[in-house]
């Protein structure tokens, strides 16, 4: 919730200049009794990570690293990852998990690019990769908030039925998307940028709205915070679950269409394995795993760490197992600085 | 002196004082105990029952005083030296492992092992050797606790106390979750225990208990021993109560205006029931009334106002709030109704710790200032500022996490929210628990004012004499059902304490 606190102690509040000060002290001295503990002093911490590894990017790759081709190719590799992820800001928010967004992706990308479906045209296409994004999440919601299955084992569930739904439907072929017009309106740049950047970038703008604005965010970390509380101040929990697994369902199924818009192929093995950088880049982000506590800044920027990192490592010719321990070093090194974070809160 | 002379204390416990932040709960506790005696303690909530058996299982140390063992000073760092000395205890809740089997679990935190191994056949032999000696060769040793009833898992529970070689063993309202036959085991147990030499602290509510299997008496009040070593057979019920009641600390308790007759009923609840919790609940709340539900606790209070607010699904009996039926079973139609509860547990069932103070506020009106689903922050922490102001919440402000605040403050934010929300009932749940004195009148001034404003009010708490002052009405609940209703004026502490402890047997 940095960008709350932020927005907080913008002169918005004019009635008590005494409180504002005094709120403004509080935070700068939270933030100086330990840099990478206060909500703000994570992002700062993110941002700069980002810059470290970009220097190091710069020092070693020169001109390979620093281009614009080279940026745009990091952020396009990030979007689609990072639609995910801001799904999963929301689910793990409320103290869940969504295992199932890989294979959820999957089965997108190959329910859309069936000839049946192709034969109708881009926009079926494209409300046939969200309608089955958001029908799973709804699924896995429904299981989770009324038949009481605990998020992990419902989602595993998913992602191996989804997995297997997507490969029984494909036959195991790669399906090629042959509608120009779905290449025409996905494909490209704008303003010298690729479209699924652009989706990426309003996805997220939207999901920081969505979780920091609306009564649908303050519900999702009420629940995650303190759901029995929550359910005795009159929230509907389950019904909101419910909400969030589709949302995230929702996610995957708009990450599906990006996936057949930068491969113009729909395959079941699309996403595999999707949902480990996903959670890993949420929860590097300062997303409690335990919920109540969520940041879609941090989650948009612990989805560029973990793509620049990747990115350097390639254009250093860098073996792809070592890229593996240097995220998996990463990811625990996030988690121990969480750790600190909430022991030094309760 | 012709008779002998009595034997030496096994254990004794001697000015015993423990201060904790802003709070003396014990305040010069004197014990002692005696080898194969059943020593009853006895005191309302909060004279300190539970922070004297902390001490002695080794989780609290005293502040003053000492402990003695065979007239040995000792001290009690820690569990582990506890169970050294032979003071095992038996918590009220049952601290097994279920998914454990029945030997795992008596040996636990001391496993026979050589050299890392677990020596698992010897522990299922000892196991099984304590259980014949306590008399329940029937349970076995490699069973899973978790399929166990409550009574098998006290057997474990007990098993564990004697595996230590226990001396003095500490039982915390062990009949609280024992149905008659279950209790008549339990008492034979006891018997052979204290046969055996043991000593039992034995602590319950139930006086009928204690005449049955009791020795001698401590009574404690606010901290204090004030009675010590009566015997169970010669102090008759009336003595023992009233040393139980009457408060060295004094409340204070706002001015009752009279509740005229014809004001409106808000709250109707008729014959409510939860299937083997409490059954046939009536009462009705009138504008301006408060009504206090007394009892001990497990009687089922809690259980009644939960009821009434959704959070539990009647399975008989109606709630009408403003003569409109309520659905049962669901919280979002009692708070739509404008039924608002202050839970017991504050803070697992009330709060969001971490969360600013007027978010909490808001809690259940944040959705009623968002215009579109857009939430309108400046409009929330401009009515929870009002109200927080109106509280004299310290410290003022409410952009502070919730968890900064003390418990007073804390429950006047839980009031505050559901002055936001323009409730016409209020369930209030053990309203001052974690309250200190001074900030109680503070507390109990506010209930009266809300009821001043209109509102229909239900108080429930433990301790019966902030029922009978803060109330007009009152409601004894005991074991499951109302025993007694009427003014709270006509009836004082002890008749209501009479009715709740010798009740039961009726």
């Amino acid at each position: 919730m940095s960008e709350q606190q932020v927005s907080a102690s913008v002169p918005t509040n004019k009635p008590d200049a005494d409180e504002s000060a005094r709120v403004e002290k509080a935070a700068s001295e939270r933030r100086k009794s330990g840099f990478m503990s206060g909500a703000a002093g994570r992002n700062v911490g993110l941002v700069v990570a980002l810059l470290l590894l970009c220097v190091v990017g710069f020092a070693t790759g020169g001109e390979r690293f620093l281009s614009l081709s080279n940026l745009m190719t990091i952020l396009s590799l990030g979007s689609v990852l990072g639609v995910v992820a801001i799904g999963m800001t929301f689910v793990i928010t409320t103290g869940g998990i969504d295992l199932s967004v890989g294979s959820v992706l999957g089965l997108a990308s190959v329910w859309a690019t069936t000839l049946a479906t192709q034969s109708y045209g881009w926009v079926v296409m494209v409300i046939c990769a969200l309608a089955v994004g958001v029908g799973a999440g709804l699924l896995n919601g429904l299981i989770i908030a009324y038949g009481r299955v605990v998020a992990f084992i419902a989602t595993l569930a998913m992602l191996v039925a989804a997995r297997g739904l997507a490969e029984l439907i494909a036959q195991k072929r790669t399906q090629i998307v042959d509608v120009p017009a779905f290449n025409d309106v996905f494909k490209g740049n704008i303003l010298g940028v690729p479209k699924i950047v652009w989706i990426f970038a309003i996805v997220a703008v939207l999901g920081w709205f969505l979780f920091n604005r609306t009564t649908f965010g303050r519900r999702t970390v009420a629940v995650g915070g303190n759901a029995e509380a929550a359910r005795l101040a009159g929230i509907k929990v389950k019904r909101h679950l419910v909400y969030v697994y589709a949302l995230s369902g929702l996610t995957a199924g708009i990450a599906g269409v990006m996936i057949l818009a930068r491969t113009s192929a729909g395959s079941s093995t699309n996403g595999l394995l999707l949902e480990l950088d996903v959670i890993a880049a949420v929860v590097v982000g300062g997303t409690l795993l335990a919920g109540g506590r969520g940041t879609i800044v941090g989650t948009v920027l612990g989805v560029l760490i973990f793509t620049t990192l990747t990115n350097v490592f390639i254009i250093n010719n860098i073996d792809s197992s070592v890229q593996q321990i240097a995220k998996g070093a990463i990811i625990v090194g996030a988690v121990l600085l969480q750790q600190r974070l909430t022991r030094r809160t309760t | 002196m012709v008779t002998a002379d009595p034997p030496q204390p096994l254990l004794q416990m001697q000015g015993i004082v423990k201060v904790f932040p802003g709070a003396r709960a014990l305040d010069g506790v004197d014990l002692e105990v005696l080898p194969g005696e059943v020593h009853c303690l006895l005191g309302q909530n909060g004279a300190g029952k539970s922070t004297l058996i902390k001490v002695l299982a080794g989780a609290h140390q005293p502040t003053e005083g000492q402990i003695l063992l065979d007239g040995e000073p000792i001290t009690i760092s820690d569990p582990v030296t506890a169970l050294r000395y032979g003071v095992a205890t038996m918590y009220q809740e049952l601290d097994v492992v279920d998914g454990l089997t029945v030997a795992e679990n008596v040996y636990l935190g001391h496993e026979l092992a050589t050299a890392g191994f677990s020596q698992r056949r010897e522990a299922v032999r000892r196991t099984r050797e304590i259980l014949r000696r306590l008399g329940h060769a029937e349970v076995s040793p490699t069973q899973e606790v978790g399929h166990l009833s409550a009574a098998g898992k006290q057997i474990v529970s007990m098993a564990r106390a004697l595996s230590h070689d226990a001396r003095v063993i500490i039982m915390d309202e062990p009949s609280a979750v024992l149905d008659s036959e279950e209790v008549g085991n339990l008492f034979r147990v006891v018997k052979e225990l204290t046969k055996a030499g043991v000593a039992v602290v034995y602590i319950s509510h139930r006086l009928e208990e204690i005449r049955e299997i009791g020795d001698r008496i401590t009574v404690l009040k606010d901290g204090r021993t004030v009675a010590q070593n009566l015997p169970v057979s010669e102090t008759p019920t009336q003595k023992l109560i009233t040393l139980m009641t009457g408060r060295t600390v004094e409340y204070v308790f706002p001015e009752a205006p009279e509740t005229s007759d014809d004001a409106p009923v808000v709250l109707d609840v008729e014959g409510l029931g939860l299937r083997g919790v409490f059954e046939d609940v009536s009462l009705q709340v009138r504008a301006g009334e408060i009504v206090g539900l007394a009892g001990l606790v497990g009687a089922g209070r809690s259980e009644i106002i939960e009821t009434i607010y959704g959070a539990r699904r009647a399975t008989a009996g109606t709630v009408t709030v403003d003569s409109k039926r309520l659905r049962p079973g669901s919280v979002a139609a009692a708070v739509d109704a404008g039924i608002g509860l202050a839970p017991e547990e504050r803070k697992s069932q009330g709060l969001l710790l971490d969360e600013p103070v007027y978010r909490n506020v808001t809690l259940s009106t944040f959705a009623r200032f968002a215009r579109g689903g857009l939430l309108d922050e400046r409009a929330e922490r401009r009515a929870a500022k009002e109200q927080a102001d109106s509280l004299e919440l310290r410290p003022a402000g409410v952009e502070r996490p919730i968890r900064t605040l003390s418990g007073g403050n804390q429950q006047k934010a839980m009031l505050a929210r559901w002055l936001v929300h323009g409730c016409r009932v209020l369930l209030l749940d053990e309203p001052t628990r974690g309250v200190d004195v001074g900030a109680r009148a503070e507390i109990y001034a506010l209930i009266r004012r809300l009821a001043d404003g209109g509102a229909a009010v239900v108080v429930v708490s433990s301790e019966i004499p902030e029922v009978l002052g803060l109330a007009d009405r009152v409601l004894v609940v005991s074991e499951g059902r109302v025993v007694h209703e009427g003014p709270s004026s006509s009836i004082d502490e002890h008749q209501v304490l009479d009715m709740v402890m010798e009740g039961s047997v009726a």
